[in-house]
């Protein structure tokens, strides 16, 4: 059983072909990882998954959908739900109202309720702040629940954004570098917390990361991307020591 | 909980309005300052201070758009435009001079003015879907122009420049709400009536701003690849935020004029808007206390102004001589919105927000 299908997407930037016909599948229990050189190719997958870029031509089908030209909150919708390379929280709300914003999707009353704020609306707000406490609690956050996440360490900015995908109750999540620029403890700690939404929360999950030993001890396959195109598939083990990828990362062996 | 006034034990309690016993009791004391107030001071001042209550209306609907929402805009006397002649013509004498439906009851004419400024603005909303940030702020900066052009060549609503209109009249099925009587003047009433619309319209803005809309608003401003990503629709709440915003600027365009009782095209200028940019910045952006205090800040500056004459005899009070108290004021505006960005952004409120922190720590400095 696959929840995503990725078929020969093409997308490009003036010339620059950004994603050259990658195709692959994610199964609904797989950890599934993407790695390669710097500007492989990998966020920009990510992108298109998430409909900030729409791909030139190609499918993508996300749970018998298909996402081709849908716009980033119709895919939210579905159940996709992302963290960024680059930490995209809104810097200026608490940890509990970055949270809660993840709920967007599961609230559902209109603007004018929300004036009245009785009935219906202040249900809605009640029963969507007792969900985020669950994730406060399973992601650790309880000493930073009230604080602007702009104030709080990188590491635990990370941890929120991810906490924030997991309030979407998202079929599929994609992390983009959920360890990039963080110590090993860090890097530990969120190891635990990638393995135990896969393993408690059955969320399958595609992972783009430059740590290698996270990668390798994580994912259950892995696609090598270089220069927008897809290098190799398979496991980890296999990956480890395919020629291509290795050529990938390392270059050419020049005959002596 | 006895003793321990902090501790919230369910989420209802830690999430009210007024969640810490503070708040209660500073909101009472406020409001019964300004309920006793009346009969503390002089008329003129009363209706400087109903003045303020309506701006205030405006001030907030500009702070829920460019304040929460982010979208700068400069169009507000557009908006507050289209409320004032709404509510003048339903309210307006059939027989006069000018357009006039007879219509007098407020029930009427209030909703309607909110609700047409509310539609323009539904109507204008698109262009923020489009363009973001300077671009915006020139777009709606046209609407200004366009309003004032129409406004001034459409004499038979709007009376034509230099004459005027009467303003709608404050009146619930033929009882007068503002006329002096035994018990009040004119003006106490005035206060009382504009200050219950401010309570009213200041919460519903409250409990919007708390709401799933304002989180998605702000969501918007701060990062808006992210809101999209995490499920907000940007085209919809960047129009609900114009159409609130809309409708609070034609409910306080349409009781504006009603405490002057008339006015005329020239009104509507861009010095308005700057007025209402200058209430949400220097109150404070993204706060609806903020645009509040702002609001009354702003509107009580040409008052002050006006004592400093007292002090500075070299300042007239004659318009044609200078240097005048109406350009010292001009200058004032300019003057403290470059204060305000560069010493505190978060205006007023952030004044606020410092002195409190100073006490909760005091007698520590953190």
């Amino acid at each position: 059983m696959t929840i995503l299908e990725f078929t020969d997407v093409h997308l490009s930037f003036a010339g620059v072909k950004a994603i050259d016909g990658v195709s692959f599948t994610v199964g609904r229990q797989e950890l599934f990882a993407v790695i390669g050189p710097n500007g492989a190719g990998k966020t920009s997958i990510f992108n298109v998954l998430s409909g900030v870029y729409r791909p030139r031509s190609g499918r993508v089908v996300f749970d018998g959908t298909d996402l081709v030209g849908k716009r980033p909150h119709e895919i939210a919708a579905l159940g996709m739900a992302r963290t960024f390379q680059n930490v995209e929280l809104f810097a200026n709300l608490t940890v509990l109202d970055n949270l809660m914003l993840g709920r967007h999707n599961h609230i559902r009353y209109g603007p004018l309720s929300a004036i009245a704020w009785l009935g219906r609306a202040r249900r809605a707000e009640l029963a969507a702040r007792e969900a985020v406490e669950q994730i406060v609690d399973f992601l650790e956050l309880e000493q930073w629940r009230r604080l602007p996440v702009g104030l709080l360490p990188y590491g635990v900015q990370k941890r929120v954004e991810l906490g924030r995908a997991l309030a979407m109750e998202p079929k599929l999540l994609l992390l983009d570098e959920p360890v990039g620029g963080m110590n090993v403890e860090e890097t530990e700690d969120m190891a635990r917390f990638i393995l135990d939404i896969r393993d408690e929360l059955d969320i399958p999950i595609v992972l783009v990361e430059h740590d290698m030993g996270l990668v390798m001890d994580l994912a259950d396959r892995v696609l090598v991307v270089d220069f927008g195109r897809a290098v190799a598939t398979g496991p980890p083990a296999d990956i480890q020591h395919h020629p291509d990828v290795i050529r990938a990362y390392l270059g050419e062996v020049q005959p002596t | 909980m006895k003793g321990r006034p902090l501790l919230h034990t369910s989420y209802a309690s830690e999430m009210a309005l007024f969640n810490t016993p503070a708040k209660r009791v500073w909101f009472g004391v406020l409001l019964a300052v300004a309920v006793a107030v009346p009969f503390l001071l002089t008329d003129d001042i009363l209706q400087l201070l109903a003045l303020c209550c309506v701006a205030a209306i405006g001030a907030i609907g500009l702070g829920l758009v460019t304040g929460y929402a982010g979208q700068v805009s400069l169009g507000h006397a557009f908006f507050l435009a289209i409320g004032a002649y709404t509510a003048a013509a339903i309210s307006g004498d059939p027989d006069g001079r000018v357009i006039g439906f007879g219509v007098t009851n407020m029930l009427v004419w209030l909703p309607a003015a909110g609700l047409a400024a509310a539609a323009a603005g539904v109507l204008v909303a698109p262009l923020a879907t489009r363009l973001r940030g300077l671009y915006l702020a020139i777009v709606t900066l046209g609407l200004v122009f366009i309003g004032q052009h129409i406004a001034s060549e459409w004499s038979s609503l709007t009376g034509g420049v230099g004459v005027g209109r009467p303003a709608a009249s404050l009146e619930v099925f033929g009882y007068q709400l503002a006329t002096t009587d035994a018990f009040a003047t004119r003006d106490q009433k005035l206060f009382w009536l504009m200050l219950a619309l401010l309570l009213v319209f200041a919460l519903a803005a409250r409990n919007l701003a708390r709401s799933k809309v304002g989180r998605a608003f702000t969501a918007i401003r701060d990062r808006d690849i992210a809101a999209g990503v995490i499920g907000v629709n940007l085209a919809r709440y960047k129009t609900i935020a114009f159409a609130v915003s809309s409708l609070y600027a034609g409910c306080a365009g349409a009781l504006l004029y009603t405490v002057s009782g008339y006015f005329d095209p020239s009104s509507f200028s861009l010095l308005l808007s700057v007025q209402y940019i200058a209430m949400v910045l220097i109150g404070g952006a993204g706060t609806v206390s903020g645009a509040i205090a702002g609001a009354f800040f702003i509107t009580l500056l040409p008052r002050l102004t006006r004592e400093l004459q007292a002090w500075v005899p070299f300042i007239s009070t004659q318009p044609n001589e200078v240097p005048n108290v109406f350009q010292v004021e001009t200058i004032l505006y300019g003057v403290l919105i470059i204060v305000f960005l560069i010493f505190e952004p978060r205006g007023l409120f952030g004044l606020w927000v410092r002195a409190r922190n100073y006490w909760k720590a005091w007698p520590f400095s953190y």
